[in-house]
């Protein structure tokens, strides 16, 4: 089977690197790597000509709570050979901190927003690392973690008075107000005791 | 005569920023672009999203197996029964369950239906977006069809829910599958129509040709699937590429373009509906009688008569309903070929009643990144046209 000839090959070229695998749901490779080497393995099997996993279908992550360590999954598809790989790097739940892949795929950009914005993964040497989702200013933490609550950290009156309290700043990132300037007409405030604007 | 530009005095101009949404019809739901503007000239675009997000994955992981399903169909209410399949065929994968022939083609006919009434909208909204309504009033009397279609099949017209672990809802109701011939006949007039309408207008050449192209090459970078690929002449169709439910066995053509701009992903989708139909009529023909729920104790609930003669079933049954389907430990990552691209459900499981992590790979979200890249230089206009090219539903973007 051409997957088992990329375990094969793998394992020559990053022997320690990858660190074990495992056949799921019948017949779908999932291969456990070295999270430091995550970017070399991944550009190998992009470039290697008998590989070329050159769609990055799918960036995401998986917390299984009660201390164990995160899992990073790469999803990756062959256009060339019409097979498809799972890449696993798993990180301590302390350190959540792992190398960018967007100099490899542009994909990759909104992904890794998306797992930092939900999971609180970092990517380092990602271009524009912030929330996705979620409000630039949410100060709730990162909501698919498992110690995350089903309806928040705040409360439902904590979470309307953050949310009438807004300034026009928290809408724009640093960037938009440089091209922007001052508004000419400033956003209402709200009266959070009444309710009404003023 | 002089031209313009020769007389017109060189004055300094500052670059503008403007938001286009959240609440704008022509961003196709809540989605808000903030744009750099030189004059009427897009310098830069930069989405912001997140205005509809409702935890979904969050959600799903505390919910049975089979209460997820009615989360899927509000993701994508323009094609709700892709979706319905998908989360249930990633799950049946991660329990090696195979459902009976019938099902596989309820469900094909189900999914091959809704990439219609998914591209009917897109063809109708983004007609409308250059300013053509009549294409959209024809669209949309076809997707009225549909929505009667999932009617008196689901109950519901758009939260269809009609998929569950092993099988469906229901099987088809009495006289269905003739309802279904009959829309067939009248949507292909309506392509046709349509097609005469916008393929050769002079207004609709000009506003799409040209207008927001990328390479292949670029396209799989940015990981666009689905048309929007395929107009960049990638010929990437899960369908054929990665056969699931016998695809490889129907007799049709994957439609590819070759410049990659807002045309070509127009014909592109025209020529999938025309496909979809093909698929659609030999579906029906080789609908065959039978169960359409697997017979398998896992998923399956034992019959009344059992239940009340036997304390076994009894038991089963309780404990079917009550802690709901179990699915071995372990993972899965199943794709379709939905309406807007490569659909992608992963699940994994840790041997319990209930996810420990559901994940969507998301088309829409994946193709709108690439819209800044798409936008740059062109006008205000066109910006309109590229994000209606691209077919998105927010609600799939932000779960």
């Amino acid at each position: 089977m051409a997957e088992n000839n990329t375990i094969d090959a793998l394992k020559n070229v990053f022997s320690e690197s990858i660190l074990h695998h495992e056949i799921n749901a019948g017949d779908q490779c999932v291969v456990f790597v070295s999270p430091s080497q995550n970017t070399e393995i991944l550009s190998w099997l992009r470039e290697e000509p008998t590989q070329s996993y050159d769609l990055l279908v799918d960036v995401t992550a998986v917390d299984f709570g009660e201390g164990l360590p995160l899992q990073v999954v790469y999803q990756l598809w062959s256009l060339k050979h019409k097979n498809s790989l799972r890449i696993k790097c798993e990180l301590e739940i302390e350190n959540l901190t792992i190398k960018t892949v967007t100099s490899i795929w542009k994909s990759a950009d909104w992904l890794e927003r998306e797992v930092y914005d939900l999971f609180g993964v970092e990517f380092i040497g990602h271009p524009d690392l912030r929330r996705i989702l979620m409000p630039k200013t949410y100060d709730e933490g990162h909501p698919l973690r498992k110690d995350f609550p089903l309806r928040g950290r705040f409360s439902r009156a904590e979470q309307t008075r953050r949310a009438l309290s807004q300034d026009y700043h928290d809408y724009y990132t640093e960037e938009m107000l440089e091209i922007g300037g001052e508004p000419a007409v400033s956003s209402p405030k709200y009266d959070t005791d009444k309710g009404n604007a003023s | 005569m002089t031209h313009v530009s020769s007389i017109e005095p060189d004055i300094g101009s500052e670059h503008m920023l403007i938001n286009i949404g959240p609440q704008h019809p022509a961003t196709h739901g809540v989605l808000r672009l903030v744009c750099e503007l030189d004059g009427e000239t897009v310098i830069k675009v930069m989405p912001d999203i997140g205005y509809l997000h409702s935890s979904f994955e969050k959600l799903g992981e505390y919910r049975t197996w089979n209460q997820i399903v009615p989360l899927t169909d509000r993701m994508d209410y323009l094609a709700p029964l892709i979706y319905n399949c998908a989360y249930v065929m990633a799950v049946e994968k991660l329990m090696g369950l195979e459902v009976t022939e019938r099902c596989k083609i309820v469900r094909v006919i189900c999914m091959e239906m809704d990439r219609i009434f998914s591209h009917l909208l897109w063809l109708g909204t983004t007609a409308i977006d250059v300013g053509a309504f009549t294409p959209f009033l024809y669209a949309f009397q076809e997707r009225e069809r549909i929505y009667s279609l999932h009617e008196s099949f689901t109950g519901a017209r758009i939260t269809t829910s009609a998929t569950r672990v092993g099988g469906m809802m229901a099987d088809l109701p009495d006289g269905w599958i003739e309802s279904l011939k009959d829309f067939l006949d009248t949507v292909t007039k309506t392509l046709d129509e349509i097609d005469s309408l916008l393929t050769t207008n002079a207004i609709y050449l000009g506003r799409t040709i040209d207008v927001g192209v990328i390479s292949g090459e670029d396209a799989i970078n940015h990981g666009l699937t689905g048309p929007n690929l395929r107009a960049s002449g990638v010929p990437y169709d899960l369908r054929k590429d990665h056969p699931y439910y016998d695809y490889e066995t129907y007799d049709f053509e994957v439609p590819i373009g070759e410049n990659g701009d807002c045309y070509d992903r127009y014909l592109v989708r025209m020529e999938e509906m025309r496909q979809s139909i093909k698929i659609l009529h030999q579906a029906i023909d080789r609908l065959p009688e039978g169960p359409i729920n697997v017979d398998d104790p896992r998923v399956s609930l034992p019959s009344k008569t059992d239940c009340m003669n036997d304390m076994e079933s009894m038991i089963h049954h309780f404990k079917l309903i009550t802690e709901g389907i179990s699915v071995p430990a372990g993972d899965c990552y199943f794709a379709v070929e939905g309406s807007k691209g490569e659909l992608g459900m992963y699940v994994v499981s840790d041997g319990g009643y209930k996810p420990v992590r559901w994940r969507i790979r998301p088309p829409s979200f994946v193709n709108l990144s690439v819209i800044s890249k798409l936008a740059e230089g062109h006008l205000v206009s066109d910006l309109i046209m590229i994000n209606a090219s691209l077919d998105i539903v927010l609600g799939e973007i932000d779960r």
